[in-house]
């Protein structure tokens, strides 16, 4: 396999874990816009694993998903008791404060960058996205999906019908923080190297937009906005200079024509339960 | 030296605050967080350099840029805001934020990605108040952002249009089963965003003289940090929020040093959304929001 099919296939399976990570909280009502900080704490802390304390390479992946959602357990509570817009912006802020404390951590390197001496190969990066899209593939055939879709279309009817809400919620930021951290341990494995600068707004915000780009009533959705977004721009790399202008323009005439995102729970289930589905869900 | 850093963090919070209040009327009259603005920002910025660089007189250059938002927002208004009107909410979040890339990606096109320096329009001069030291330009600047402000709430206040768009504000419907024609008041809340926007940009430029095409990021995202701590919705708690984060940044920068500015900001910001999600300023139940 040439050396940039893997480069593109690594690229779209860190790509992929990223959009889980922020797919399980949106399908929840929250829209995180801190994902990238999640996935910094994931790459610092196995990174650290590795270097310092000789972990093998997949326990610290592990392990760097499970420090993120130690982090996220503990800072949901609080930021949850916010909403809507400013729970977008409270994630937004806790993923900048992240990124500029571990830009200050003269323990893992600082502004200076982390290198991480083990290497993983391709096709542990993909072994591990497989895992991690088939766990929620999993989940979204309980009843979970439908007690979080319960949640974000209206949090009080879901409480009176006895879902514990607030427990829900933080599940939910937990759940999407763990897959970052897995994601952004990957990344620090894979490359062998990790910058708190990479883990900016910007990579959040390109992640929220694979998953809505891909649309959120499916859990199919964030994998094929993620495979977009990776193979688009790079079939339009013949005009480098203009891909990203088409691409932005995209994406604002997709989102003006087809809000609900690509992949829609009529195509993915029956036609006879999306009809049913259809009348309740619209909003 | 401390009162020296209060008044250049008040002189730095001036560039926010037209920033956040554009925010801040998008989101009180619309509840729509318009991430285009920090696009805006950087166009006016970079329009006006490039007339002026191809040896305009500064009035047309200014209004050439001012022109450019005025048709940024007007985009942004048919494509992202229209369409989306009964849609998930963060839609047309991230409909603007395409717009942020594509505004950006389209300056880099036609100007390229260089940082910029600035012609210093208005002569260089300081003025001395005791011991401070004060720039003229960033003075100017933050003199006019002021007064902007003030037009901007007074005409809200007073005007006929204002009154329609404190009526929206208030709620959509009723404005409508009134007589207030949303379809065409809307639209011109999105030029004057803009224009605010716009001459935020400019003014930027003419007191830090350097402008490039990502100069919108990193001022867009404290300009929103402003506005919530102000409180949404609420001018003059934007203007309070703005001023706040200036202090905030250049005192950091003085006592922990620079690297420490973003802790300062934003967990100032996170810390109040935790504890007072409504901001400084804002109501509870946001009534009076304009």
């Amino acid at each position: 396999m040439s050396g940039y099919l893997t480069g593109l296939i690594v690229l779209l399976a860190l790509n992929t874990i990223a959009a889980y990570g922020v797919y399980l909280p949106m399908a929840a009502g929250q829209l995180n816009l801190g994902i990238a900080g999640f996935m910094a704490i994931g790459a610092y802390a196995s990174a650290y694993l590795t270097n310092v304390c000789g972990w093998p390479a997949l326990a610290a992946i592990a392990a760097g998903g499970g420090t993120a959602a130690i982090l996220a357990f503990v800072v949901a509570m609080p930021i949850l008791r916010t909403q809507g817009i400013y729970l977008s912006l409270a994630t937004f802020a806790l993923g900048q404060v992240i990124c500029a404390i571990l830009l200050n951590l003269e323990v893992v390197g600082g502004a200076a960058g982390y290198p991480v001496s083990t290497h993983i190969e391709a096709s542990t990066v993909v072994a591990v996205t497989v895992v991690v899209v088939s766990l929620v593939y999993l989940m979204s055939t309980t009843r979970v999906p439908i007690y979080l879709a319960a949640v974000k279309n209206d949090p009080l009817v879901a409480d009176l019908l006895g879902l514990n809400v607030k427990a829900l919620g933080v599940a939910a930021l937990t759940a999407g923080a763990t897959i970052a951290g897995v994601g952004g341990a990957l990344y620090a494995h894979y490359f062998n190297y990790v910058e708190a600068q990479y883990f900016g707004v910007m990579l959040s915000t390109y992640t929220v937009l694979y998953v809505l780009l891909g649309g959120t009533q499916s859990v199919l959705g964030p994998l094929v906005g993620a495979a977009i977004f990776t193979i688009v721009p790079e079939a339009l790399r013949s005009s480098s200079q203009w891909r990203y202008a088409i691409f932005a323009l995209f994406i604002i005439l997709f989102m003006a024509l087809r809000p609900q995102g690509l992949i829609t729970r009529g195509l993915t289930r029956r036609r006879a339960q999306a009809a049913v589905q259809g009348g309740t869900t619209a909003s | 030296m401390i009162a020296q850093q209060i008044v250049n963090g008040l002189m730095l919070g001036g560039v926010y605050v037209m920033v956040a209040v554009a925010f801040t009327l998008a989101i009180g009259v619309l509840n729509f967080l318009n991430f285009s603005i920090p696009g805006i920002f950087m166009v006016a910025g970079m329009v006006s350099w490039a007339a002026l660089k191809s040896g305009q007189h500064w009035l047309l250059a200014f209004g050439f840029a001012l022109m450019a938002s005025a048709v940024v927002g007007v985009a942004v208004y048919f494509l992202t805001y229209r369409p989306s009107s009964d849609s998930d909410p963060e839609v047309p979040l991230v409909s603007s934020l395409g717009f942020l890339v594509l505004l950006e990606n389209l300056i880099v096109l036609w100007l390229g990605s260089d940082q910029q320096s600035y012609p210093a329009i208005i002569a260089d001069f300081n003025f001395r108040a005791g011991s401070i030291i004060v720039g003229g330009a960033q003075f100017l600047s933050l003199a006019l952002s002021l007064a902007f402000v003030i037009a901007l709430s007074l005409s809200l206040r007073f005007t006929n249009l204002g009154r329609q768009v404190r009526a929206i504000a208030e709620s959509r419907r009723t404005a409508s089963i009134l007589g207030v024609n949303v379809g065409s008041v809307v639209p011109r809340v999105f030029v004057l965003s803009a224009l605010f926007t716009g001459a935020g940009g400019i003014l930027f430029a003419i007191s830090y003289l350097q402008v490039s095409s990502s100069m919108g990021e990193s001022i867009g995202f404290k300009g929103i940090s402003a506005m919530i701590i102000g409180g949404m919705g609420n001018i003059w708690g934007a203007v309070a929020g703005g001023l706040l984060i200036g202090l905030v940044e250049i005192l950091s920068t003085q006592f922990l040093g620079a690297d420490f500015v973003n802790i300062g900001v934003y967990g100032l910001l996170l810390a109040l959304l935790i504890i007072k999600p409504e901001g400084l300023f804002g109501m509870a139940v946001a009534r009076e929001k304009l």
